[in-house]
């Protein structure tokens, strides 16, 4: 369990020392930043001042040691268009993000889960029909036109929900929610459906085709046989086995959904990390989007990471590979 | 009156074009405690008998005809929840493959607690203490520290063992075994059917014992029946058909069996292969592959009738019966 842990733990290391890789030589590709950050009038003295006080005459294996140091104590430098700490910037988005995607996550996993048992166990109703018909619709429309048609139907026709940002929040701390006031909530509604309908169609016919798959095995025949009830049979011995691939994709599309954010952010003009990066391309503030990239990859693979490790718990063939010898 | 009677059972797949009948006007009763050998090829309707029992028939097949009485009262019109209540308690069920017939992702103990209690009202402490006598019972060596162990940290054989703990847990008086061991080593198996009988000679339990194999049969069964293209077509005391088979199908499976002392190069074989559910012939199922067949065996279906302890079924008996 240790070694396993540790050797993915390692892998993780090695993605984002390449990850950082890129997003320093972002810097090298794109202009000379001492050209931005000053004026027209500044003497070519003073310009060589500031390049030697970024440090960017050091050799380029220096400068990189330095740019990953930083980054690993959260130090993401200045923005060029901002004048600000890239650091603060974000933290300060991070919030709208995380909620809007633990909210659209919460939300796939709490309908596409019932949805994908009723559809495997009640296939030839019609509501399963109904439901699967709906679902290819969600699979397959793109998260923009999903949003203008909800902000559309919810926003302007019925005027039940408002169309953009993030509406009331509370500051705790750094930390500021949306969660506690009503008008927060009601801005949060339309933005994680939007977000979260592609992957709830995902997890409901995962669920629905892993649900009949084990239905099928020999072991839900066995169960029936020795009397188990229904319900013993489907919720407790085909769920769980069904639920195993769920765990991965959901926790491989937690990642996608923070990484995917920024279309719903920028049609709800959502106040989050996908917004601020998207401003950030239009000026080219290159150290917000490199900042972008290497949090973004340490959230995908730190998820990754979390769900090797309950796969490891729930299966219990992974985990106890050592005892399978000795119970030969 | 018979523990088991199944009476003219008659079980369907529907298809596109026409119903298959995957068993035709089978009827067969187990006494209390005896062991009745159920044997055929593959497909002959061994499994499906057996799954139509305990009402777990696969859809789309169906039960289309017959009736199925467990100690009299009749099980096969019973509402799903009525049949669950029998299925572990009155009948169990021993499974062909001990490597996928227990959840992965469950203790055996687990497995063993939730089927003793979906028939018991023991407490969950109590359901345990039984769980673990069981498996001590079915011969699992350091049963206390192994009732905690996972499926895949057990053999085939011990797998089986446990399947068996499972299926005579809630002490049924009957148990379906659908050829509990033909997936596990030949070493294994001789094991596995002796830990069978003793448990069911103990709580005096009767035993269906679906196999294709004679010698099983042999050491194992009372009575035996010999199933071809989903009907019965000889039934009777396991003693009388080995000695004198009196239907030619069932000669045929008896000469197939190896024999020390005898040179392996002239073991019989039955010509041919059994039809299809969608091409059973006219006539007798048997007659394209019979070595005796004669016309009236191509136009008529012989029906079962005695020949001392057994019954068959084939024209050959009437013949016999007029050269006397």
């Amino acid at each position: 369990m240790l070694a396993f842990i540790l050797k993915r733990l390692l892998q993780s290391l090695l993605v984002m020392f390449f990850v950082a890789l890129i997003a320093f030589s972002m810097f090298q590709f794109v202009g000379d930043p001492v050209h931005q950050m000053v004026g027209i009038e500044t003497t070519l003295e003073e310009r060589e001042e500031l390049r030697e006080a970024l440090g960017l005459n050091d050799p380029i294996l220096v400068q990189f040691s330095r740019f990953v140091l930083d980054a690993v104590t959260f130090d993401f430098g200045i923005s060029y268009q901002h004048k600000k700490p890239v650091a603060d910037m974000i933290l300060s988005r991070m919030p709208a993000t995380l909620e809007l995607a633990i909210f659209s996550a919460l939300l796939a996993l709490a309908l596409g889960i019932p949805m994908g048992v009723y559809t495997g166990l009640r296939r030839n109703t019609l509501l399963a029909h109904v439901l699967m018909t709906v679902s290819l619709a969600g699979v397959s429309l793109p998260t923009f036109l999903i949003g203008i048609l909800l902000i559309f139907v919810f926003a302007v026709m019925l005027g039940w929900l408002p169309s953009f940002g993030r509406g009331e929040v509370i500051d705790l701390g750094w930390w500021s929610t949306g969660l506690l006031t009503v008008a927060g909530l009601k801005a949060l509604i339309l933005p994680s459906i939007t977000l979260g309908l592609f992957q709830m169609t995902l997890i409901m016919r995962l669920v629905r085709s892993e649900m009949l798959e084990v239905l099928r095995t020999d072991f839900i025949k066995f169960a029936r046989a020795r009397g188990l009830p229904e319900h013993v049979v489907n919720f407790r011995h085909a769920l769980k086995n069904a639920l195993i691939p769920v765990i991965t994709v959901t926790g491989l599309q937690l990642g996608s959904i923070i990484a995917f954010a920024i279309i719903t952010e920028t049609v709800f003009q959502w106040p989050g990390m996908g917004l601020l990066f998207l401003q950030s391309i239009q000026t080219v503030d290159i150290p917000i989007m490199s900042a972008y990239l290497i949090l973004i990859a340490f959230v995908v693979v730190a998820i990754n990471l979390v769900v090797d490790v309950l796969y490891y718990v729930i299966d219990p063939r992974l985990r106890a590979t050592r005892s399978a010898d000795s119970g030969a | 009156m018979a523990l088991l009677e199944v009476d003219r059972l008659r079980v369907e797949f529907p298809t596109r074009r026409r119903a298959l009948v995957a068993v035709d006007d089978v009827s067969l009763a187990i006494e209390a405690g005896e062991v009745l050998g159920v044997v055929g090829e593959s497909g002959a309707g061994k499994s499906v008998t057996g799954a139509a029992i305990i009402g777990l028939i696969e859809p789309p097949g169906r039960m289309a005809g017959g009736e199925i009485r467990f100690d009299g009262r009749r099980i096969d019109h019973l509402s799903d929840e009525e049949k669950r209540r029998i299925r572990g308690n009155e009948i169990g069920s021993v499974f062909q493959d001990p490597l996928t017939s227990l959840n992965p992702l469950f203790t055996v103990g687990q497995q063993l607690v939730e089927t003793i209690l979906a028939h018991s009202d023991r407490s969950a402490d109590d359901a345990r203490r039984h769980a673990l006598r069981l498996l001590e019972d079915v011969g699992i060596p350091a049963a206390a520290h192994r009732i905690d162990s996972y499926p895949h940290e057990f053999s085939g054989g011990m797998r089986q063992r446990v399947v068996i703990a499972l299926a005579v847990c809630a002490g049924p008086r009957l148990i379906i075994a659908d050829e509990p061991t033909t997936a596990l080593d030949v070493s294994i198996q001789a094991q596995i059917i002796a830990l069978l009988k003793r448990l069911c000679r103990d709580q005096g339990t009767a035993i269906m014992l679906i196999t294709h194999d004679m010698g099983v049969i042999a050491e194992t069964a009372d009575r035996v029946a010999v199933m071809y293209a989903g009907r019965i077509v000889e039934v009777g005391r396991v003693r009388q058909i080995l000695r004198a088979p009196a239907h030619p199908y069932t000669t045929g499976l008896m000469d197939a069996i190896p024999r020390l002392g005898r040179d392996d190069a002239d073991l019989a074989q039955i010509d041919g292969a059994m039809p299809r559910l969608h091409e059973i012939p006219e006539g007798c199922a048997f007659h394209s592959r019979c070595p005796h067949a004669f016309d009236l065996c191509r136009r008529r279906r012989p029906v079962l009738q005695a020949t001392g302890d057994a019954a068959a079924a084939c024209f050959l008996i009437d013949q016999e019966r007029s050269d006397d």
